[in-house]
């Protein structure tokens, strides 16, 4: 049986189709099967930032409509071949995507994969709904700002509401907090939310904090997840995340961030 | 602390603003979000039959509903009207 995690925030634009292409990438890295799934339909971009854009010829909504077969539809990632990902479509809408439809892709990829990485869209629709519906675990993609710290609260209300385990009454999916687009210097100067402010608002496990880094808008271009780049502090930092998850000790990192001499005599701007 | 942050006029700072209002914020949407979702509608009918007996406004009750760790309660206030008026009321 596989585990089936969803990527989640409420919000949009803190990270989460970076966050989900990283951790799925970083979970097959270490030898897990794994296929990461678009609920963004209409709105795709996963594709973009696994970099498989020209390879899609199936989708997700082909797949619920018995137009294609899974296998058809899933697309085998070029870096790692133990990672597929399965897209949205572009031309529907969210309205295509149904709870049972949704529930039969995953029983079936569940048979064969060990992580199902679900790639939520923002908002709280239909696209989110189901994309959490039938999620095992949850990371809730947070950034340091007052209107993201508020979506996942929210989420963390349907998470613990509007999810088949809640519905069941069996144990509640499992919630971890991932605080994105850290900038520790800008924490130290007062102006950007803690990671104790927001764990003192929405108590979360935290699994990971991921840098405010240039490397993901590279990594992005190029359709590379962040995760390969090894050098770069974000890369680092998802794959401590992915290490956690798995049950691996490892202590926090960019936290405090580095502080050069004339940026401590001056104050951190950056 | 930098030297310059030493000079600088002490005024809150802005994070510390964000979070004042986001815990402000957060404990009421919470409040809410785990209230039962018969609650508009058992304050609806609970005002229909106390207006049987009584005339009092809408604003005249109010419905809460708390979560401790181990109990729920449901608190029912009701401001009846001055006495004059409610006798007159129930007598006529």
């Amino acid at each position: 049986m596989a585990r089936i995690i969803v990527v989640t925030s409420g919000k949009g634009g803190v990270g989460k189709t970076t966050t989900s292409a990283a951790i799925a990438m970083g979970l097959a890295k270490k030898g897990h099967k794994t296929a990461i799934i678009d609920f963004d339909v209409g709105l795709r971009n996963l594709d973009l930032i696994m970099g498989c854009e020209r390879r899609v010829v199936y989708d997700f909504i082909n797949v619920i409509n018995g137009e294609a077969s899974i296998s058809q539809a899933l697309i085998r990632d070029k870096n790692c071949n133990l990672l597929y990902i399965l897209p949205a479509s572009q031309t529907r809408d969210k309205d295509a995507l149904s709870k049972e439809g949704v529930g039969r892709v995953l029983e079936e990829l569940s048979q064969e994969f060990k992580y199902i990485v679900c790639d939520s869209p923002a908002g709280i629709e239909k696209g989110a709904n189901l994309a959490l519906y039938y999620a095992d675990d949850a990371f809730v993609v947070t950034n340091p700002e007052i209107s993201s710290v508020r979506d996942s609260d929210r989420m963390l209300g349907l998470l613990s509401s509007k999810s088949r385990r809640a519905e069941r009454n069996e144990e509640p999916i499992k919630e971890y907090l991932l605080l994105t687009r850290y900038d520790p210097s800008r924490v130290k100067s007062g102006e950007m939310l803690a990671l104790d402010d927001v764990q003192e608002i929405l108590s979360l496990q935290l699994l990971g904090i991921v840098p405010e880094s240039k490397s993901v808008l590279t990594a992005s271009n190029a359709g590379i997840p962040v995760i390969l780049d090894e050098k770069s502090e974000a890369g680092q930092a998802y794959e401590d995340i992915v290490a956690r998850y798995l049950g691996e000790e490892r202590p926090h990192r960019f936290i405090d961030g580095k502080r050069g001499f004339l940026k401590m005599l001056f104050g951190g701007r950056s | 602390m930098s030297l310059l942050d030493y000079f600088r006029a002490s005024k809150p700072k802005s994070a510390s603003i964000a979070k004042e209002r986001l815990q402000i914020l957060v404990a009421h949407e919470r409040s809410f979000r785990n209230q039962p979702s018969y609650l508009p509608q058992l304050q609806k009918e609970l005002l229909a039959v106390i207006r049987k007996y009584v005339s009092v406004d809408q604003d005249a009750i109010s419905v809460n509903f708390e979560q401790d760790e181990n109990q729920e309660t449901l608190e029912l206030n009701i401001v009846l009207p001055d006495y004059q008026q409610s006798d007159k009321s129930l007598h006529n």
